[in-house]
C-alpha cells in the first residue's frame, strides 16, 4: 500500500526555483533512497516534504493530502524529519533531547522508550546529562536518529545521514537503519551521496538530477545500471 | 616612519578635500544665490539648524556603522562618545579661551582614544553583553559629568556666549553676513555650523567609502562574519576590533563637538545620553547597515521625520496640544516598527533590492 | 555593626526589586532568545493598569491578579503582532523593532494616564519591625517571598515540565523543535505572555514602595535590571536573581560607605559588569555554548 505519493513537487529558495516537478512514492515497509549529485535538489525535497520550504505539487501521505502544511503538523501526523546537519538542540542534554522527540506523544511509555534507544545507542546513556552539542558528530547523528524516532514515526526521512562521519560509524548507523525497517517495518525515505551503502538497505530507489528524477527502479536494478554505477558509485 | 607618512598623507588628504569644497560652496552660494531662499531668510533659522543636527547625527551614525555595520559590534554607548566630543570643545572655549575651530580635531582625537579604552575591554565581551556594557556608557558619563565639570550654577551645563561660536573671519569672504536689525538674527552664524558639519560629512562619507574598499574593511568584515575564520587567514583580531572602536569614537566625538554650533551648550542629561545612543543606531539600521550612504539617509529620515511627526496639525485637532506632544514619541516608535517590516535591510538596502528586481525581469519558469 | 547591617538590608531591598524584573528579561531571553528593551515599559503599562482597577475600587490584590492575567494575554499578543513579522531579521532589527515598542509604549501610557505621578496602593499593610536592631520592611519580606516563589515555579516550569522543555527547545534550535512537532509560534506567544506576567507582578508591587507612579517609574529599574541580568548570565534565571542582589548591595554599601563615588555610585554597577564580564564573558552562572563543528 502507498504511504506517501509525491507529484509534481515544485519548491526553490526565494526567486530559484530548484525543484522542478518531482514525482515518486513510498510504500509502507519500504526503504526508498533517492540518490544525486550536490544541487540536485535532494535536501530541498525533503523540506519541502515535512514543510519547512513552501511548495507546491501534491503530497499525500496515507492518502491525505499534507502538502502546503506547516511542519509542525507534518511531524504530529507521523513525519520524522532528520535534517542535514543533525539539527542538534546543542543547548539541552542528551536525554532532553530525546524526551523533546516525544513531544507529540499523549502515551505513558516516553520512560521505557528513551531506556530502550540508550539500548541501541549505548554512547548516549554514557552521556544522557550532557549538552547535545558537546558530542562528536557520530554521536549527534545517532542522537538525530533516535530523537525522530522517539516520536514513533511511520515514515522516517532522513537527510545524509552519512555526511561527515567515519566510514566505521556510517556502517554502524545503516547497520541500526536498516534493522529498524526489518524488525519494527518502518518506511524511510532516505537521501544518500553514499550510494553503496543506501543502496544497500533500500528496496527501491530513484536519482534525482538538477531538480527531476532521470532514472527509477529497484535497488538491484539501480545498483546494476551502469550510468548509475558510473556517476554514484565509482565504479 | 611610514606610519607617520601615512597619517601626513591622511591628514593633507583632509585638508585638500576641505578646501576644494569651501571653494566649491563658495562658488555655489555667492555666483547661484542657490540657497537664498533657504539661508538668507531669518524665519527659516530653525530649519537650516535641522539640517545642521541631520548632517552631525549623520557623521556620527557613519562612524558607528564602522563598529556596528561593518565590524558586527552593537554599540548603545556612542552618544557618550558624542558628549565627550561636545564637552572637550565647550570646556576649551570656556575654560581655555580656544576658539572653535581647534577644538574640533581635539575632540575627535581625544574620543579616538576613549575609543580605544573602551574597546580594549570589550575584546572580551561579545553581542548583547557588549550592548548592555556600552549601555553602561551612556548611563555613567552623564554622572561623570555632574562630578567633573563646572558649569553653569554647580550644573554640568557649559553655555557659550555668542562670540564664541561665532564663524572666523576668512569665512566672510565665502557668505555676506545676513544681520537682521530687528531680530537680532544674523545669519552666517547659522550657515557657518552648516557648511562645517556639510563639509565634515563629505569626508566622513569619503573615509567610510575608502575604509569599505580597503583591507582594513576586509578584515572588519571578516571579523564581523565569522571570528574564527579571519584568525586563520592572519586577521588580528584585537586590532581590528579596537580600531573599528576608536575611529567610530572619532567620529562621534567630531559630531558632539559641532553638535555645540547649533546648540550653544554642552550638556548630559542621563535620558538625553540613552536617547542620542538609540538615535544613532536607529539612524544606521534604517538607513542600511554595512552601507556607505545608509547612516546620512538614515539620519536625515530620522531627524526629518521626528521634526514632521511632533509638527503635525492634526494630531492637535484631535488631542489637545499637550497630549498631541506626549502622543509624537509613540509615532515615531511605531513608524519605526513598521519601517522594520517593511524594510529590513534599511533604505539602500531596500532600494539595491528594488533595482535589482527591476534590472532583471522575473525568470520564465523553465518546466520544459 | 547595626549601620552596617541597615544598608545591607536597604541593598537587598532595591536587589529583589532589580531582579524581579530581570527575571522576566532573563525569561524572555531564554525562550526566544531576544533582548527585550521594551520590558520596562510593558511592566509599566501593566502597573498603570493595576492602578486603574484599584482606583475602580477592586480589591488591590484582585486588581494585581487581574492584571497579571490581562498582560499575559497582551504579552503574547505583542509577540505575535508586533515581533513575529521580523522574528527571522537580524539581531539588530528585532532590538530596534524593541525599540520602537518602547517609545510607543511609554509615550501612549502617558497620554492615556496623564503625566501626574500617582499614588499606588500597597496590596498588604505598610508595616516595618525591629530584627536586632535592623529595620524590616514589609516591603522587603514580600517582595523576596514572591521572588522566591517565582523562581521555585519558573524552574519547575522549564526543567520539570514538557511545556517547559519545549519552551528551551525552541530557543535553542527553532528548526528542529518544529521538526519533531513543537508549535514553535505558540511557544514564543507564551514565552512572552509569561514574562509579561511576571513584569506586571513586579510593577505592582514595586512601584508602591516608590514615590509615586509616573512614565519614568521603570527606566531607572530596568537600566538596574539589564545590569543585573548581564552579572548573572542572561540565560540564568538563579543568575538574575543573585545579580540584582549583587547591584542592589553593592550600590547601597558604597553609598553609605565610599565618599568620593557620591552622585557618581551608578559606576558601581556597571563597573562591576565590567569585571565580571572580563572573568567570565557570559555572567556568573551563565552558560558558555559548547559547540563542535
Amino acid at each position: 500500500m502507498t504511504l506517501l505519493e509525491v507529484a509534481e513537487l515544485r519548491a526553490g529558495y526565494g526567486p530559484v526555483q530548484v525543484l522542478h516537478g518531482v514525482d515518486f512514492s513510498v510504500n509502507e515497509g519500504e526503504v526508498v533512497v533517492i540518490l544525486g549529485a550536490n544541487g540536485s535538489g535532494k535536501t530541498t525535497t525533503l523540506r519541502a516534504l515535512s514543510g519547512i520550504l513552501p511548495a507546491r505539487g501534491t503530497v499525500r501521505f496515507e492518502g491525505r493530502s499534507i502538502g502546503g502544511q506547516r511542519p509542525e503538523k507534518t511531524a504530529q501526523g507521523g513525519i520524522a524529519h532528520v535534517p542535514q546537519g543533525r539539527g542538534t538542540l546543542t543547548d539541552l542534554t542528551v536525554e532532553e533531547n530525546l524526551r523533546l522527540g516525544a513531544y507529540c506523544r499523549r502515551d505513558s511509555r516516553v520512560d521505557r522508550d528513551v531506556g530502550y534507544w540508550y539500548e541501541v545507542f549505548p554512547r548516549l546513556g554514557d552521556r544522557r546529562t550532557q549538552p547535545g552539542g558537546s558530542m562528536s558528530g557520530g554521536e549527534q547523528q545517532m542522537l538525530a536518529i533516535a530523537r525522530a524516532m522517539m516520536s514513533n514515526p511511520k515514515l522516517l526521512l532522513l537527510d545524509e545521514p552519512s555526511l561527515g562521519l567515519a566510514p566505521i560509524i556510517t556502517q554502524e548507523l545503516f547497520r541500526v537503519l536498516s534493522k529498524l525497517n526489518a524488525s519494527d517495518g518502518l518506511s524511510m525515505l532516505v537521501v544518500e551521496q553514499n550510494a553503496g551503502l543506501a543502496l544497500g538497505i533500500a528496496t527501491r530507489g530513484y536519482v534525482l538530477e538538477s531538480g527531476s528524477i532521470a532514472v527509477s527502479g529497484s535497488a538491484a536494478e539501480l545498483a546494476a545500471d551502469d550510468d548509475v554505477r558510473k556517476a554514484y558509485l565509482g565504479i | 616612519m611610514s606610519g607617520v607618512k601615512r597619517v601626513a598623507g591622511w591628514v593633507l588628504a583632509f585638508v585638500g578635500v576641505a578646501v576644494a569644497l569651501l571653494l566649491a560652496i563658495r562658488i555655489l552660494t555667492q555666483s547661484l544665490d542657490l540657497f537664498d531662499g533657504l539661508f538668507n531668510d531669518p524665519n527659516k533659522a530653525s530649519t537650516i539648524d535641522l539640517f545642521t543636527e541631520a548632517l552631525y547625527i549623520g557623521i556620527a551614525a557613519m562612524g558607528l556603522n564602522i563598529l556596528t555595520g561593518y565590524n558586527g559590534q552593537v554599540s548603545l554607548g556612542h552618544g557618550a562618545f558624542f558628549g565627550v566630543g561636545a564637552y572637550t570643545s565647550a570646556i576649551l572655549m570656556f575654560d581655555h579661551g580656544w576658539a572653535y575651530l581647534p577644538t574640533l580635531p581635539v575632540a575627535g582625537v581625544i574620543c579616538l582614544f576613549v575609543g580605544v579604552l573602551v574597546g580594549i575591554p570589550a575584546l572580551r565581551v561579545k553581542g548583547l553583553y557588549l550592548a548592555l556594557v556600552t549601555l553602561g556608557l551612556s548611563v555613567v558619563f552623564p554622572d561623570l559629568t555632574k562630578r567633573f565639570v563646572n558649569g553653569t550654577g554647580g550644573t554640568n551645563l557649559l553655555s557659550l556666549k555668542t562670540e564664541q561660536i561665532s564663524p572666523p573671519d576668512w569665512y566672510d569672504w565665502f557668505a555676506d553676513p545676513i544681520a537682521d536689525p530687528l531680530t537680532d538674527y544674523v545669519g552666517s552664524r547659522d550657515q557657518w555650523a552648516f557648511w562645517l558639519s556639510f563639509v565634515i560629512a563629505v569626508i566622513t562619507l569619503l573615509c567610510v567609502w575608502g575604509i569599505a574598499r580597503s583591507r582594513f574593511g576586509r578584515a572588519l568584515i571578516a571579523v564581523r562574519d565569522h571570528e574564527a575564520a579571519a584568525v586563520t587567514v592572519g586577521i588580528d583580531l584585537a586590532r581590528v576590533k579596537v580600531s573599528a572602536f576608536a575611529i567610530s569614537a572619532f567620529f562621534a566625538g567630531l559630531a558632539g563637538s559641532l553638535s555645540v554650533l547649533v546648540s550653544r551648550l554642552a550638556n548630559a542629561g542621563k535620558v538625553e545620553t540613552f536617547q542620542l545612543s538609540i538615535l544613532l543606531l536607529v539612524a544606521v539600521v534604517v538607513g542600511g547597515t554595512a552601507t556607505v550612504w545608509g547612516p546620512i539617509i538614515g539620519a536625515f529620515v530620522v531627524v526629518f521625520a521626528q521634526d514632521w511627526i511632533g509638527e503635525q496639525e492634526t494630531l492637535t485637532d484631535l488631542l489637545d496640544a499637550e497630549r498631541a506632544k506626549l502622543l509624537s514619541p509613540a509615532l515615531f516608535g511605531i513608524a519605526l516598527i513598521i519601517m522594520m517590516y517593511v524594510l529590513p535591510d534599511g533604505i539602500v538596502g531596500g532600494a539595491r533590492r528594488g533595482l535589482r528586481a527591476l534590472r532583471r525581469p522575473r525568470a520564465a519558469p523553465s518546466d520544459a | 555593626m547595626d549601620q552596617f547591617l541597615q544598608h545591607l538590608m536597604n541593598g537587598i531591598e532595591a536587589g529583589v526589586i532589580y531582579a524581579s524584573l530581570a527575571l522576566a528579561l532573563v525569561l524572555i531571553f531564554k525562550t526566544t532568545g531576544i533582548l527585550n528593551f521594551a520590558q520596562g515599559e510593558m511592566a509599566l503599562v501593566s502597573t498603570y493598569f493595576t492602578w486603574k482597577l484599584a482606583e475602580w475600587g477592586l480589591p488591590v490584590w484582585v486588581a494585581i491578579l487581574v492584571s497579571v492575567g490581562v498582560s499575559f494575554v497582551g504579552g503574547a499578543l505583542i509577540e505575535r503582532v508586533v515581533i513575529r513579522p521580523v522574528e527571522q531579521s537580524s539581531p539588530l532589527v528585532i532590538v530596534i523593532v524593541t525599540i520602537g515598542l518602547f517609545l510607543a509604549l511609554n509615550s501612549l501610557a502617558q497620554v492615556i494616564f496623564g503625566t501626574d505621578a500617582h499614588l499606588m496602593p500597597r496590596a498588604y499593610p505598610n508595616e516595618s519591625w525591629d530584627l536586632l536592631g535592623v529595620n524590616v520592611e514589609a516591603d522587603t519580606l514580600v517582595l523576596i517571598a514572591v521572588l522566591a516563589v517565582e523562581c521555585v515555579v519558573l524552574w519547575y516550569l522549564l526543567q520539570r515540565t514538557k511545556v517547559g522543555l519545549a519552551l528551551r527547545g525552541v530557543a535553542s534550535n527553532p528548526e528542529s523543535s518544529r521538526l519533531v512537532g513543537v508549535p514553535v509560534g505558540s511557544m514564543l506567544m507564551f514565552g512572552w505572555g509569561l514574562a509579561a506576567a511576571l513584569g506586571a507582578l513586579a510593577g505592582s508591587l514595586v512601584v508602591p514602595t516608590t514615590a509615586g507612579l509616573t512614565a519614568g517609574s521603570m527606566q531607572s529599574i530596568l537600566v538596574f535590571a539589564f545590569a543585573a541580568a548581564a552579572l548573572g548570565g542572561f540565560d540564568s534565571p538563579l543568575g538574575a536573581v543573585v545579580g540584582g542582589l549583587i547591584v542592589g548591595v553593592a550600590q547601597s554599601l558604597t553609598t553609605a560607605y565610599v565618599d568620593w563615588l557620591n552622585d557618581i555610585e551608578i559606576i558601581v554597577p556597571f563597573g562591576l559588569i565590567l569585571v565580571v564580564l572580563l572573568i567570565k564573558p557570559a555572567g556568573l552562572f551563565g552558560k558558555v555554548r559548547v559547540e563542535r563543528v
